[in-house]
């Protein structure tokens, strides 16, 4: 049942674009100002905010993470918070040596060895990142009040140059860096213990390492980068579409999807495309450098698997048309939780 | 230019070849032409078809010249609301109710099962009919379920009966006939429908060879397919066919799962349990034979007549001024699309569905909804 207006319910925590219209009615109004021109702050609404200093960018973010299962195939809490912060970092383009805060909130009564697991995690994903955490915080809640742990991170780094969502023009050309769909496909089994058979692994990792790739060979041709977490690359492609007012026309059988993803997703009836990804990046590039980035990415360990997935078009701005190699369609865009098909 | 595994994955599920597709589209517009009239109109009966057609984006590859519509395919769509209204009323009178997933938010005069669950009514979503009867064993309280569906589920439903069902286990039916909705959507004036595309799973029951008669009193083809995009497009070929050689006949189009006879033993038990009778269709007609009751032998188990079920307090309500507008009955009987409601999309979404196509997955506005119907694609290239 739906909860009335007055009510936050969970589809404004989805990514989609019930969350974005309560972000801009609620929290946006009144807070951001202040900020020298050309300065990327709250209202772009990006992966993180980049203000200049001297000569250089500082970019700035920060997530609250709460999953269930805490611990799921593939990776756990710990290195979802780091993975997402400094991803958000490198996705604004800055992907050296990222400072991190970490704020803990952990229920009365969680087992210690699972506090414990959760910050070996959080020391190894660091270590992947190239990043360190410099303070942090730690509270305690009484039995019930809230569910097992939340951690908050934020983030901040230093670039040259930082690379908006809102770059795309007619001809770019969209890579994806790696098999998409996984960590939402992982939890969704896990938490629904949908019995499926077959390694379905969440892809949570680091992506700075990767998108320096990118950069290194793409340089000013890098013109827009996501990190499609909630609402998966769908909710991506549909925000750099409407913020760069171009049209997206993705090419289904170019998508990158592991077969168990697809077969679990077939089943579940949800689209691989709006599963989230915690390990990849979605980058738009110039038409003259994307086979040159392309190849850059698929020489990282992280890029494998990366894919020229579609292009941007004049028409149909805001939109994303899906070709299905059998005809096109409209994609919409994810609005609330995807849940697995109950009949 | 992806990895060597997706392709090959996607090469594998060859109802979806795209090369075999264009190819049939090339037919399709080889046809139509020779058909040689600005319009050709035909009609699909079943929600899954329309999930792909939609979904696949098949509309984007046929001519304009070819309207594909989907007619009274859904069963949870045309469970008119006086059927919603009983099962709210049993709810709301304290007996459990299992139903299908579907079935939850479709709106009834003034509730939904949902908003009846909302204020503390004992609703179970269930996914088949062993699992309600599994139910009412475990809670050994009043179970009533509330079925609905056509051939497919409701042979299901006939199964569970025939094999005995625990005491406190009542139904109640809101099965469907398809057959005699087809009957009534052809016979509508103003349907410009020349034929038909039978639900191929509906069809393994009731074998290809049930469509026979209606073929013949309203000379209009029928090709029964399956459900991958090159099954609906290879039907839409014959039926193309058919309609420019003036030959109504059925064609099997499915012929890996549909014989000419079907399940003898899912008609003799669904035949054994139920019986058709004339009902109301949701925003349609009264469908003569297109409701299944059960039969007299089995009024035991028979929820309307085990239990007193008061829902004139429920029916006799004003309807809302949306559900007034609402148009779902006029595009399931196909003579309009979700673009012609002036609800869909905004007073009526998903999330708070004014008419029952909004809420069921197999539901025209849903599909509609979540891919665009026939989205204007052009300049596209």
């Amino acid at each position: 049942m739906s909860l009335p207006d007055d009510r936050v319910s969970l589809k404004h925590g989805a990514g989609g674009r019930a969350m974005r219209a309560l972000v801009e009615r609620v929290c946006l109004p009144g807070l951001g100002g202040g900020l020298p021109a050309g300065a990327i702050g709250l209202d772009a609404m990006d992966d993180g905010a980049a203000i200049p200093v001297g000569d250089r960018w500082l970019v700035v973010t920060t997530d609250s993470h709460v999953v269930h299962p805490i611990f799921f195939p593939g990776g756990d809490i710990g290195r979802l918070a780091v993975s997402g912060t400094v991803n958000d970092l490198a996705v604004m383009g800055a992907t050296d040596a990222a400072v991190l805060t970490c704020a803990i909130i952990v229920e009365e009564g969680f087992p210690r060895a699972d506090l414990e697991r959760v910050y070996a995690s959080i020391r190894t994903a660091c270590v992947d990142a190239g990043a360190t955490v410099v303070t942090g915080d730690t509270k305690v809640m009484g039995r019930g009040e809230i569910d097992g742990l939340v951690l908050t991170t934020a983030g901040v780094a230093f670039c040259d140059r930082p690379v908006p969502d809102a770059g795309l023009a007619p001809g770019d050309v969209l890579l994806v860096t790696g098999t998409i769909g996984e960590h939402g496909m992982a939890i969704m089994a896990a938490r629904h213990a949908l019995g499926l058979e077959g390694d379905l692994r969440s892809d949570v990792a680091p992506v700075n390492g990767v998108v320096r790739a990118a950069l290194s060979a793409g340089g000013h041709g890098v013109v827009a980068m996501k990190d499609p977490t909630r609402g998966g690359v769908s909710s991506a492609l549909h925000e750099m579409a409407q913020k760069s007012r171009v049209g997206i026309l993705i090419e289904e059988s170019a998508l990158p999807i592991r077969p168990e993803v697809r077969g679990a997703a077939d089943l579940v009836g949800i689209d691989p495309l709006v599963m989230a990804c915690e390990g990849r990046a979605v980058i738009g590039v110039r038409p003259d450098c994307a086979d040159a980035v392309l190849a850059a990415v698929r020489g990282h360990a992280l890029g494998r698997d990366a894919a020229r997935i579609g292009r941007c078009i004049e028409r149909h701005t805001g939109t994303v048309i899906l070709d299905t190699g059998l005809g096109r369609r409209i994609l919409a865009e994810p609005d609330g939780e995807p849940l697995p098909r109950i009949c | 230019m992806s990895t060597p595994d997706a392709q090959a994955a996607y090469r594998e599920l060859k109802f979806r070849d795209p090369a075999r597709a264009r190819a049939m589209a090339d037919a399709i517009n080889r046809v139509l032409g020779d058909i040689g009239r600005p319009r050709v109109t035909l009609m699909h009966v079943c929600g899954s078809h329309e999930q792909a057609i939609a979904k696949y984006g098949l509309r984007a590859i046929l001519p304009p010249s070819l309207e594909v519509i989907m007619g009274p395919g859904c069963p949870v769509c045309v469970t008119d609301t006086r059927e919603v209204d009983e099962g709210v009323a049993l709810a709301r009178q304290g007996v459990h109710i299992a139903t299908y997933g579907d079935m939850l938010r479709v709106p009834g005069t003034v509730m939904s099962l949902a908003d009846a669950q909302a204020e503390g009514a004992k609703i179970h979503v269930v996914y088949s009919a062993d699992q309600a009867v599994d139910l009412a064993r475990r809670l050994g309280e009043p179970v009533v379920f509330f079925a609905t569906g056509f051939e497919t589920t409701a042979v299901a439903t006939a199964a569970i009966v025939l094999k005995g069902l625990p005491p406190n286990f009542s139904i109640l039916s809101a099965h469907k006939y398809i057959l005699p909705a087809m009957e009534a959507v052809a016979a509508m004036p103003g349907l410009a429908v020349e034929g038909f595309v039978a639900a191929g799973h509906a069809a393994t029951i009731t074998g290809w060879n049930a469509f026979v008669p209606f073929v013949e009193r309203h000379r209009l083809p029928v090709a029964v397919a399956g459900f991958e995009p090159l099954d609906i497009l290879a039907a839409l070929v014959r039926l193309l066919e058919l309609v420019r050689d003036r030959r109504p006949e059925v064609a099997n189009v499915y012929p890996r799962c549909v014989t000419k006879d079907g399940n003898l033993r899912a008609q003799a038990a669904l035949w054994e349990v139920f019986e058709p009778r004339t009902g109301r269709w949701r925003g349609i007609a009264d469908i003569p034979g297109g409701n299944l009751v059960l039969r007299e032998p089995y009024a035991a188990v028979d929820a309307k007549r085990r239990f007193a079920i008061d829902a004139s307090a429920l029916s006799d309500a004003p309807r809302s001024a949306l559900a007034e507008a609402c148009i779902c009955g006029r595009i399931m009987s196909g003579l309009a699309s979700p673009a012609d409601c002036p609800l869909f999309g905004g007073a009526c979404t998903p999330d708070r569905p004014v008419g029952a196509c909004m809420v069921s997955t197999e539901g025209t506005c849903r599909i509609w909804h979540q891919y665009g119907g026939r989205p204007d694609l052009e300049g596209v290239e």
